[in-house]
C-alpha cells in the first residue's frame, strides 16, 4: 500500500457568529501519495472550509488533522507556517501573485522563506518550474502583467516550488474560460503521472472532476460517497 | 537569508507606494530637523545668556567677608560652653580685605588637580574725577592673562587691549559707559581719588563692554600692581582669588573645604548664580517638549501610513501567509518598512537640522549688550543629533509596531475566502 499523505480523522467545524452552526460533522478520510483527488459538492456544501481546515490556515476545528503521518498542532502558529512552506503547494481561485515583484520572484519567494537552498539554486528551481508549465519566457514579466491563465500557471508553479506533498487548490479553473481551464486541468494531470505529485482541488466542475483518480463528495457538511 | 528575503519584501512593498513613503519619511525629516534646529538655537542662546554672567564668574570665590567675629570672647568661657549667647552689641570687628597668606594658597591651588585655574584680584572703590565731577566706581586689579583665559576678560575689551595693562605702567581699561561720562577714550589720561584721598593719574588703554550696563557704569580694570600702588599696599596685597575648576559640580563642596583649610570666606558659584541655571534648564526643558511632539507627530503620521498600507495588501500579507510566512515574519516585514522610513527620515532630517542652523548662525544679530556677537548664537553639539535619531528610530518602530501586529494577525482565510 502508498504512504499516506493526509489524514483527516473525525473534524468537525462549528461557525459561531452569527448563530452556532455545524459546517463540518465527523470528516473522515485519507489521501495516498500520487493520488489526484477533487473535493466537489454544491455551493455552500462546505468543501473549501474544509480545504482551509486541511491546509492548516483554519485551526478552529474539532477532530484530528495528520499531514505525512505528523499530527498538526492548533495552536503554534509559526509551526503551522513552517508545514504550509514545506509540505503544501496552494493555489487560489484568484491567483494571487504579489504585483510588486515579477514572475520568476514570485514563484522563488517561498523557496527563498524555506532557506533550504541558496539563492542561485532556487532561481534556477523556480525556472525548472516555470519551464515545465511553458512560461518560462514570462519569468522577468512583472505579475499584474500577465494573463489570467498565465497567472494561474505562475501560482501552480510556486505552489511546486518547495516540491510540496501535496498541492491544494480551491477552484484554480473558476475563474478561468475553458481553454485555460484545460491546460491547468492538464498541467494537474501531467504533474500527478509524472511527478508522482499528490494533489487535492475542490472544484465545482464536475466535468474537471469526472477526469481526476478520485472524487470526493460533500453535502451539508459531510463526505456522501 | 531568511532576513534577507523579509527585507527584499518589505523593500518591494516600499517602492511600491514611494509617494506614500516619501510624505512619512518627510514628515520624520520635518520633525528632525526642527527638533535639531530648535535645540541648536536654543541652546546656543541658553550659552549665550549663561555666558554673560557664568563664564565671568568663579566657579569658587575666595575672599575675607566683614563680619562680626566667629569666636567671641563670651564662648571662650568654659562655663557658658552650652548657653545660648544673646548679646546684641556686636560689631563686624576686621576692615582689613586682605586675604592672609595669599602666596601660601596660591601655591597649593597650583597643586590641586581639581582645579582647572585661579585668576586673584583685588578691587578697589575708587573715585573717577572729570573736573567737578565725581563719579563713584571701582577698580579691579587683575592679572590680564589669567583673567583671559579662565573669564574670557580679552572678549569684553572691545578697543585698546588687555595685554596693555601689564606692558604699559599705570594703565586702565575704563567700562564703556564710564569712559563715555568721562569723555575719556583710547590714550586719553583719567584721575582718579581713593578713599584715603590719594590721587592718580591713569591711561586709558582699552575700552570694555560686559553687556550688563551698570556694570560698565562703574568698573574699570588695571594691573594688580597698579592698584596695589593706588592703594599703597604690599605686593602681596589680594582682595579675591577666583577659582575655576575642572567640574563646576564641585564647586559647593569645594566652598566648604578651601573655607576650613584657609580660613578664609568661600562662596560657590551655584549659590551665588542659582537664577541662571534655573532659566537655562527651563528653556531646555521647552525646546525639548517641543522637538519631541513634532517628532510624536510624524510618529502618527508613519502610523496612519503603515495601517493604509496594510489595508491596501491585505492580499499580499494572506498570501504570503498561505505559502508559509509567518504573523512573525509579517510582523518584521512591516517593521522594517517602519525603520526604513524612520532611518532614512532620520538622517535626511539630521542634515537638514544641521544647514538649517548653520543657516541661522549666518544671521547677523547684533545688540549693544552683546558686543561679542555678530550672528545669533548655535550650539552645534553632536549629542542633539544622536538623540533625534535615536528618537526618530524609536517613535517609528512604535508607529510601525501596531499596524505592524495587526498585520501579523490578519487571518489568510478570510481575505482568500471574502473575494
Amino acid at each position: 500500500m502508498s504512504q499516506t499523505i493526509l489524514e483527516a480523522k473525525n473534524i468537525t467545524k462549528h461557525f459561531v457568529d452569527p448563530v452556532r452552526v455545524k459546517v463540518l460533522s465527523d470528516i473522515n478520510f485519507k489521501i495516498n501519495k500520487g493520488e489526484f483527488v477533487s473535493l466537489t459538492g454544491r455551493s455552500g456544501c462546505g468543501k473549501s472550509t474544509l480545504l482551509y481546515v486541511l491546509s492548516t490556515m483554519d485551526t478552529d476545528y474539532e477532530g484530528d488533522l495528520l499531514i505525512d503521518q505528523e499530527l498538526m498542532p492548533k495552536s503554534n502558529e509559526s509551526v503551522l507556517a513552517k508545514i504550509r512552506n514545506e509540505k503544501i503547494g496552494f493555489v487560489f481561485q484568484f491567483h494571487y501573485l504579489l504585483n510588486e515583484f515579477n514572475v520568476l520572484e514570485n514563484v522563488m519567494l517561498p523557496g527563498l522563506k524555506l532557506n533550504k537552498y541558496s539563492k542561485a539554486e532556487v532561481e534556477q528551481r523556480a525556472m525548472e518550474k516555470l519551464n515545465i508549465l511553458g512560461i518560462g519566457h514570462l519569468a522577468l514579466k512583472k505579475a499584474n502583467h500577465v494573463s489570467g491563465g498565465e497567472k494561474q500557471r505562475v501560482a501552480i508553479a510556486r505552489a511546486l516550488i518547495n516540491d510540496p506533498h501535496i498541492i491544494m487548490g480551491d477552484e484554480p479553473t473558476g475563474n478561468l474560460d475553458k481553454k485555460n481551464s484545460d491546460m491547468v486541468f492538464d498541467i494537474f494531470s501531467q504533474l500527478a503521472a509524472d511527478y508522482n505529485q499528490t494533489l487535492l482541488i475542490v472544484t465545482h466542475d464536475p466535468s474537471f472532476a469526472e477526469r481526476t483518480h478520485r472524487i470526493i463528495k460533500m453535502e451539508d457538511g459531510k463526505i456522501i460517497n | 537569508m531568511r532576513k534577507k528575503i523579509l527585507i527584499d519584501i518589505a523593500k518591494a512593498l516600499l517602492f511600491a507606494r514611494w509617494k506614500q513613503t516619501m510624505i512619512a519619511a518627510i514628515g520624520v525629516s520635518f520633525s528632525i530637523a526642527m527638533f535639531i534646529t530648535l535645540l541648536s538655537f536654543m541652546s546656543g542662546l541658553n550659552g549665550l545668556l549663561d555666558g554673560l554672567i557664568l563664564n565671568r564668574t568663579p566657579h569658587v570665590k575666595l575672599y575675607n567677608d566683614i563680619k562680626p567675629n566667629q569666636n567671641q570672647p563670651i564662648k571662650l568661657k568654659p562655663e557658658f560652653a552650652n548657653a545660648h549667647n544673646f548679646i546684641t552689641s556686636i560689631k563686624s570687628s576686621s576692615n582689613r580685605q586682605a586675604i592672609y597668606n595669599s602666596g601660601a594658597i596660591m601655591n597649593s591651588l597650583k597643586k590641586d588637580n581639581r582645579v582647572l585655574g585661579f585668576a586673584p584680584k583685588l578691587i578697589a572703590p575708587v573715585f573717577f574725577n572729570d573736573g567737578d565731577i565725581d563719579i563713584t566706581g571701582a577698580m579691579n586689579g587683575i592679572d590680564p592673562v589669567a583673567e583671559s583665559n579662565l573669564f574670557h576678560f580679552n572678549e569684553y575689551v572691545t578697543s585698546g587691549n588687555s595685554q596693555d595693562l601689564v606692558k604699559v605702567s599705570n594703565s586702565i581699561i575704563m567700562g564703556k559707559g564710564l569712559a563715555e561720562k568721562l569723555l575719556v577714550g583710547l590714550d586719553d589720561m583719567v584721575q582718579v581719588t581713593t578713599s584715603k584721598g590719594e590721587r592718580f593719574q591713569l591711561k586709558v588703554v582699552g575700552i570694555f563692554q560686559s553687556g550688563l550696563k551698570d556694570f560698565d557704569n562703574t568698573q574699570s580694570y588695571a594691573a594688580i600692581n597698579t592698584v596695589q600702588k593706588v592703594l599703597a599696599q604690599p605686593n602681596d596685597y589680594l582682595t579675591e582669588l577666583q577659582v575655576k575648576l575642572n567640574d563646576i559640580a564641585l564647586a559647593p563642596a569645594l566652598a566648604k573645604e578651601y573655607a576650613k583649610q584657609y580660613q578664609i570666606d568661600a562662596e560657590d558659584i551655584q549659590t551665588a548664580n542659582s537664577q541662571f541655571e534655573t532659566g537655562s534648564s527651563i528653556r531646555t526643558l521647552i525646546s525639548y517638549s517641543v522637538g519631541i511632539t513634532l517628532l510624536i507627530v510624524a510618529g502618527f503620521g508613519i502610523y496612519n501610513i503603515l495601517n493604509m498600507m496594510i489595508f491596501e495588501k491585505m492580499d499580499s500579507i494572506a498570501i504570503l501567509k498561505a505559502t508559509g510566512f509567518s504573523g512573525l515574519d509579517v510582523k518584521n516585514i512591516f517593521i522594517y518598512i517602519a525603520l526604513s522610513i524612520g532611518i532614512v527620515g532620520g538622517l535626511v532630517g539630521l542634515l537638514v537640522g544641521f544647514i538649517l542652523s548653520s543657516i541661522i548662525d549666518q544671521i547677523p544679530f547684533n545688540t549693544a549688550s552683546l558686543p561679542t556677537i555678530t550672528t545669533y548664537p548655535i550650539n552645534h553639539n553632536p549629542y542633539f543629533y544622536l538623540i533625534g535619531i535615536i528618537f526618530s528610530l524609536v517613535t517609528t518602530y512604535l508607529a510601525g509596531w501596531f499596524p505592524a501586529r495587526k498585520a501579523s494577525k490578519i487571518d489568510p482565510v478570510i481575505i482568500i475566502r471574502g473575494k
